[in-house]
């Protein structure tokens, strides 16, 4: 299989690839349209902000390809920490703009009531919500993962959150609704644990 | 739980890792990517590589050396020194770098960090503060502690958050390779005036060092190089000790 994973100027996409790479999957870092309607899996990375993100996705084109792929012929994809938020029908860094809308909900500031420090950096675990999707995540359960955030995504629906965090308020870490898998924490730089659940998501489709 | 962070800080010149290493297991201790995955292994949280070349050919060394880490080494990793722009960054990230650590650059043109927090977020930005105790204020100095400002550490340290820092790496130069213990009393003060993350670095000698700073200098974070270079504090004992004290890491 190959792994179209997407560079639209939002962060470093090559330590993404190496992770890959170590796990046995073929991959190409790319913003051609063709290589992505080729790919059998599309993986969103990106750091920095929902605006510029949006932005970008849109000046290389590729919002009418991910609508066709993922959203239409639903093609296995996978967001990751702000690959993820822009899943979201609104964001709001810096100012409010319309998302991809795959998954129904706004991400928002880190708002906390005992205003704990933001950005949400460093290692924390993660909570498994138990529901029909729980099995993937299972051995994930109170494993330590990499975050580093300032905004979190409020999902709409309870029945799209895999995966929670607590930081003060239990904040969304995983969501999943058909072919799309998101998380907001770096697997890339989590480890071993974090390669694991990688290849768990990926070997669903090898 | 958000746990609290362990961050062995590796000194550079030219592509190998100065300042005594002394670590068992190790084919070459000078060897930056080596000690990398050595400490990844046993327990560090994130690295930080300071990078103190002066040269333009040590500066292309150190791309090298951290395309290497990035493939290496899958915990996250700060590149430090040397640092005065857009471009300077640029470089270093789409290497493989996750933050980037400036310091005398943003005294001396402190727009630096809107810049970069706009262009890459202000996730990637840490800003490192070396101050002084000097008759009761605490005075930021640069190029290593070397040349005095008239700048006051929490009133730059406010104004660095700001302007879009994501991590503040604070040295106490008064404690920096005493092994006395950290500068908690001014750490507990950042961390109460502030909101983002605060690095303590400078004096860790002892287990206790590390308890004292995270409980009474409320750190997010603990950064040391001499007392993990030379196998003094094995990481993992060191969480043990720190986890029976109740403060949360990541075992």
């Amino acid at each position: 299989m190959t792994i179209a994973i997407i560079k639209y100027g939002m962060g470093n996409v090559a330590s993404v690839q190496k992770v890959l790479k170590k796990l046995g999957y073929n991959s190409i870092i790319t913003n051609y349209a063709e290589d992505i309607r080729n790919a059998d899996l599309i993986l969103l990375p990106g750091v920095g902000s929902f605006k510029k993100g949006m932005e970008n996705l849109k000046q290389y084109g590729l919002i009418e390809v991910l609508n066709e792929e993922v959203l239409n012929k639903k093609k296995p994809f996978i967001g990751i920490c702000l690959g993820m938020q822009l899943l979201a029908t609104y964001g709001n860094e810096p100012t409010k703009v319309k998302g991809l809308n795959f998954i129904k909900g706004e991400v928002i500031k880190i708002n906390s009531p005992k205003n704990l420090r933001v950005p949400h950096l460093g290692w924390n675990s993660l909570n498994i919500v138990s529901n029909q999707k729980s099995e993937l995540y299972k051995p994930f359960n109170k494993q330590d993962f990499y975050f580093i955030h300032s905004y979190h995504f409020k999902a709409e629906a309870i029945e799209d959150v895999c995966i929670t965090v607590n930081y003060d308020l239990e904040m969304v870490a995983g969501l999943q609704k058909d072919n799309i898998y998101a998380m907001q924490f770096h697997p890339e730089k989590s480890q071993e644990v974090g390669l694991l659940l990688l290849k768990t998501i990926i070997d669903q489709y090898a | 739980m958000l746990t609290k962070r362990i961050i062995p800080c590796l000194d550079i010149k030219n592509g190998r890792t100065v300042k005594g290493v002394n670590f068992v297991d190790l084919r070459d201790a000078g060897d930056p990517v080596e000690l990398a995955k050595q400490y990844a292994l046993k327990g560090a949280d994130e690295l930080v590589f300071l990078d103190i070349s002066a040269t333009l050919e040590g500066r292309k060394t150190r791309i090298e050396m951290v395309l290497k880490v990035a493939e290496q080494v899958n915990i996250p990793f700060t590149v430090g020194g040397g640092i005065s722009s857009i471009a300077d960054v640029d470089v270093l990230l789409q290497s493989g770098a996750d933050k980037v650590s400036i310091n005398s650059s943003a005294v001396k043109r402190p727009e630096l960090i809107n810049e970069l927090a706009n262009k890459f977020g202000s996730q990637c930005v840490v800003v490192a503060i070396d101050a002084k105790n000097i008759n009761g204020n605490w005075m930021v100095h640069l190029a290593g502690g070397t040349i005095p400002t008239e700048l006051n550490l929490f009133d730059w340290a406010k104004e660095v958050e700001q302007r879009g820092a994501g991590e503040i790496l604070f040295t106490s130069m008064d404690n920096d390779g005493t092994k006395d213990g950290f500068a908690n009393e001014a750490l507990a003060k950042l961390s109460e005036e502030l909101n983002i993350p605060i690095i303590a670095s400078g004096g860790a000698g002892t287990i206790q060092h590390f308890i004292d700073t995270f409980k009474i200098g409320k750190s997010d974070a603990a950064l040391a190089a001499s007392v993990f270079h030379f196998g003094e504090i094995p990481i993992l004992d060191l969480k043990e000790a720190l986890k029976k004290e109740n403060i949360p890491v990541r075992l």
